[in-house]
């Protein structure tokens, strides 16, 4: 089980390098919809199957497919690479690496000494409906207003005369 | 664990066998019937009434000439079909076609794998379905590609929505997405007032909106007439597959034929009590038939399907919107109400 772990892990990480390497915006797009689906099959190795499904409808199925469609409407094309900068090329990688370094410095010192996965929580619809509308209800009602207001923002920006 | 790995093995090739072969033939009954329709006769010189038609369509596939446009974007152009053709086949994983029997004391079932959320993962490959429309139509670098593609992709997620809606009244009633516990809840009859009953328990008495809503979000998800605009011939050439030939424009073909069969086998197993049906005979025969009693009924959807099609016009792009929108998102969610509300009902 641990080698399939590593497996998508490895797809993940080499996709994510893929969605900010690349030239064209749609393959860095679609690359990042291999990371979604990658991180869909690790939520599936923690025997979450209903998240894991959850997460490809929604992110990859739904919020990716309105990126794909923006950045094909937008015809954006290959991109040059700008040679404005100097300070921004030679000190781009060396603060990434650090970057890097800082962040597995900090996550292996917290890292806990029982490396053990934890009695998995149930995890199906049902369970996660009563998270969803006893313990978070609040955030819930939040999101609920939130995406009221985008939609309503949408209307506004589209429509052409109120 | 061999045993599982094996016996999985074993029922991947015969689905993957039947759904090739069911999707070769359904491009036979489609000419057929259409052409009854129109009173013709339709396929008729190549075998028997046409029966090896399928076969020479294939042949002829793989010799066409492969024409590639020059300013394709290669590695996508490539990539559409095939994600097509692959996802339309995956959602076969989770559809069971009977019960189960006994090998060597161990129970097999008629299904690939029985997924908790099976339901879910069929909505989830249609999502990821609407990707291969999209980037084919955009990929192709040409008109009337682009607006197919667009046009479909569009039509595609708006459905979708009313189709995930209309389904949740099934979840409600049987109170599980897996698959197998959605038909199992259908089984037995009504006993209205203690008569012995002669109506079986499905779904399509209690959820008849529901089974409505459903199959005309499945018809436009799967981008048939009446709703077609993006692939229609006489409005957009040949909408997003126009740039492609030979074996894409086959694997295309073949995942439309296979969403239709997806499609026609979730309305057998969510509304019409899935491969349950009068049951007699040798335990051999016993197996059997519930399979046999499933493709019946599917044959009924996807006849229902090629009637439509030589029969219906096609609905202009803003009706077709506005009735995803207008018309079927709400009654979905109408459904829901009135289904969550019978449901607390009886149960308090």
């Amino acid at each position: 089980m641990a080698i399939l772990f590593y497996i998508f892990a490895a797809v993940a990480i080499i996709a994510a390098l893929n969605v900010v390497l690349q030239r064209t915006p749609v393959y860095s797009a679609l690359s990042l919809i291999v990371v979604l689906c990658a991180i869909a099959v690790e939520y599936l190795l923690l025997n979450a199957e209903f998240i894991a499904v959850i997460q490809v409808i929604v992110y990859a199925g739904a919020i990716m497919v309105l990126f794909v469609l923006v950045i094909m409407l937008l015809n954006a094309r290959r991109e040059v690479p700008s040679s404005r900068s100097r300070v921004a090329r030679w000190l781009g990688l060396p603060l990434l690496a650090a970057f890097l370094a800082e962040m597995l410095f900090a996550v292996w010192r917290y890292l806990p000494a029982n490396m053990a996965l934890p009695e998995a929580p149930a995890s199906g619809p049902a369970a996660v409906g009563g998270l969803l509308f006893r313990n978070y209800v609040l955030p819930f009602e939040l999101t609920s207003i939130l995406i009221l207001v985008a939609v309503l923002g949408a209307v506004v920006l589209a429509k052409k005369q109120l | 664990m061999t045993f599982l790995v094996l016996t999985t093995l074993v029922k991947i090739g015969f689905v993957l066998f039947f759904v090739l072969t069911t999707v070769a033939y359904l491009s036979w009954l489609e000419r057929k019937v259409i052409a009854h329709i129109q009173s013709r006769w339709g396929p008729y010189r190549v075998g028997p009434h046409g029966l090896l038609q399928p076969v020479a369509d294939g042949i002829k596939f793989f010799f066409k000439e492969d024409i590639v446009p020059l300013e394709v974007d290669w590695p996508i152009y490539l990539l559409a079909p095939f994600l097509a053709f692959a996802l339309a086949f995956l959602s076969f994983a989770v559809i069971p076609f009977g019960t189960s029997f006994q090998l060597r004391g161990r129970t097999v079932f008629l299904q690939i794998t029985d997924l908790d959320v099976g339901l879910l993962f069929i909505f989830a490959v249609t999502s990821l379905g609407v990707y291969s429309i999209a980037l084919a139509g955009w990929s192709s670098n040409s008109k009337y590609p682009l607006f197919g593609g667009l046009r479909s992709s569009a039509q595609m997620i708006s459905y979708e929505l009313s189709l995930a809606l209309a389904v949740i009244g099934v979840i409600l009633i049987s109170g599980s997405l897996s698959l197998r516990d959605i038909v199992v809840h259908q089984s037995g009859f009504w006993q209205p007032a203690g008569l012995s009953g002669f109506l079986p328990r499905w779904n399509i008495f209690v959820q008849p909106i529901g089974f409505l809503a459903y199959f005309t979000a499945a018809i436009a998800e799967t981008n048939r007439i009446p709703f077609d605009l993006p692939e229609g011939e006489t409005e957009l050439v040949g909408g997003f597959h126009t740039e492609y030939s030979s074996l894409k424009f086959a694997m295309f073909f073949m995942a439309e034929y296979a969403n239709m069969i997806t499609v026609s086998c979730i309305a057998t197993l969510l509304f019409f009590g899935g491969w349950l049906g009068p049951m007699f005979g040798p335990p051999w025969l016993q197996v059997l038939l519930p399979v046999f009693w499933f493709c019946a009924k599917v044959f009924c959807f996807l006849f229902f399907y090629i009637w439509m099609r030589g029969t219906l016009p096609r609905f202009r792009y803003d009706q077709l919107m506005a009735f995803g929108w207008k018309v079927l998102l709400p009654v979905g969610l109408l459904n829901i109400l009135l289904t969550s509300l019978v449901v607390t009902w009886r149960n308090a």
